[in-house]
């Protein structure tokens, strides 16, 4: 009999334990960023080391493994993650967000709604919503002892002047059961009404920053806005060229080489779930009318995944510089 | 020694129970069934040791109620099995167990958190004979999605005014998880409570 050279999911008992304290008094003070001693990862710290490690905390054998990248199962980033866990841990893995247990996210939501028992896990790169207007931690966190969020309204309130409506589009401030203001992640700002009276846990690890912290399930997140200005949802206007949707938000990857373009589904398994429920069965299809636009896209669709590869993998390029 | 064979891999039971407390902690009231090979010797019951297991260390310092304080064999297991340093200054503990809820001290005797560092406040580990008995308290807030009906016995009979005050702390105040012989069920500082009569 051979030990293993590491422990269940990588990190060391003692490891987990601090973090697992740390996951339960950022859930029962939702929105509160609770300090963490953060540890190395076998991984650099763009890779969502905070997400990492609070998954690491909270799996179990039995639980399913979900980790999208900017809404997509397939990129390097994804793929080395649920490899990494899938090895650790010995969790079965999957791209399904229904069959997900845990999810860890970097920048989306789903877009399928999220139930009762499943944990949805941000990577998270600056935690701190307060930190642009003031670097002094000690000063941001007297801030939010004494709720002071004045200056987070001027900011936005600038945008308005400025741009004629809230600018802001990722990392859109919301409060948390009226209490706390917090940093969603650079999520987009049309992700934010999901968070609110979610059915699913929400945990958000920062690891460069050392902090942890929660959205219990049905929690009220209010996105932060003005009587005149109210929070509008932003989603590029346009439909999914792979699956005809209309309501998902979009990404706009590069087709070939001369600069084509096109908008597809960022969530990648919420738009194959909808080509496969659309697609007609295998031989059923031939000469049944066609020549719709969902149609084209489909046909279209078997030479895409080149192209919308390398898309992603300028994404991940982009994503390492800034986090 | 007999019996170890058949223990669980330690990092599996942790995990369990610790996920039993975070999913109790997630959904206020909620009673979670956990099974569990930890035992402690007398006074403190299964659920109760294995949460103590999954979440102590020597980084934690631990306040014991009269009753455990006064059961050197128990100590020196909790001692043992978790390392932690057993403190007698109730505000110095990260973690206060109690085996006998009628007689536990106020809230206000352990750390309650700073207004910047509100997370550096006590959890109470309540031991409970059962779930579903006693006084009903009406609860809701973050963690569900409308108002649920708890009970729990013992508990000291201005529990529930306790917790009112504990609410109007927020976000400082303490956590509390309850364990019976083989379930958890907690009520963390966010939760409103009312008596199930109001
Ligand atoms: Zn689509």
């Amino acid at each position: 009999m051979s030990l293993p050279a590491y422990n269940f999911a990588y990190l060391d008992e003692q490891t987990k334990r601090m973090i697992r304290r740390a996951v339960l008094k950022a859930i029962a003070i939702p929105g509160y960023q609770v300090p963490f001693a953060s540890r190395e990862m076998p991984m650099p710290y763009g890779w969502g080391t905070g997400g990492v490690q609070v998954t690491a905390a909270v799996i179990g054998p039995d639980d399913v493994l979900k980790v999208i990248d900017q809404g997509a199962d397939d990129t390097t980033n994804a793929v080395s993650i649920r490899k990494f866990f899938a090895k650790t841990a010995g969790v079965k893995t999957t791209t399904a967000t229904r069959e997900a247990t845990i999810i860890q996210t970097r920048h989306r939501i789903p877009e399928t709604p999220l139930h009762v028992g499943q944990v949805l896990v941000y990577q998270v790169p600056i935690p701190e919503p307060l930190r642009f207007l003031e670097p002094r931690e000690t000063e941001t966190r007297r801030m939010h002892a004494l709720t002071e969020y004045g200056l987070m309204h001027v900011k936005l309130y600038e945008d308005i002047a400025r741009h004629g409506h809230i600018a802001t589009t990722y990392a859109y401030p919301v409060k948390v059961d009226g209490r706390y203001v917090m940093d969603p992640s650079p999520t987009p700002k049309f992700d934010n009404p999901k968070m609110d009276q979610c059915p699913a846990l929400q945990l958000f690890g920062a690891g460069r920053e050392k902090r942890i912290y929660a959205i219990p399930p049905y929690t009220s997140v209010v996105s932060l806005d003005f009587e005149d200005f109210p929070f509008e949802r932003y989603r590029h206007p346009g439909t999914c060229a792979l699956c005809g949707a209309t309501d998902t938000f979009l990404d706009e990857i590069v087709t070939d080489d001369a600069g084509g373009r096109m908008f597809v589904c960022s969530d990648t398994d919420y738009c194959e779930t909808r080509r496969a429920a659309h697609s007609p069965p295998p031989l059923a299809g031939e000469g049944q009318g066609g020549g719709s636009a969902a149609g084209a896209a489909q046909e279209a669709s078997p030479s895409l995944p080149l192209p919308s590869k390398r898309g992603r993998e300028e994404q991940d390029l982009k994503a390492a510089e800034h986090d | 020694m007999p019996g170890q064979a058949i223990r669980l891999d330690p990092a599996i039971a942790s995990q369990a129970a610790f996920r039993a407390v975070m999913d109790a902690m997630s959904h206020p009231g909620e009673v979670r069934t956990f099974a569990t090979t930890v035992r402690a010797p007398a006074p403190l019951n299964p659920a109760a040791a294995a949460v103590a297991c999954a979440l102590m260390d020597f980084e934690t310092p631990v306040w014991l109620d009269g009753p455990l304080a006064a059961a050197p064999e128990f100590v020196t297991w909790l001692r043992f099995e978790t390392g932690a340093p057993v403190v007698a200054a109730a505000d110095a503990a990260t973690f206060a167990v109690i085996a006998d809820p009628l007689a536990m001290p106020s809230f206000s005797a352990f750390a309650l958190g700073s207004h910047d560092y509100p997370d550096r406040s006590v959890t109470l580990l309540v031991q409970v004979e059962r779930f579903g008995e006693g006084e009903p308290m009406r609860l809701s807030g973050p963690g569900l999605a409308r108002p649920r009906g708890f009970s729990a016995t013992p508990l000291p009979a201005d529990f529930i005014a306790r917790l009112h005050v504990n609410r109007a702390l927020f976000p400082r105040g303490v956590d509390i998880i309850l364990a019976s012989d083989d379930a958890v069920a907690a009520l963390p500082r966010s939760v409103r409570v009312k008596r199930e009569s109001d």
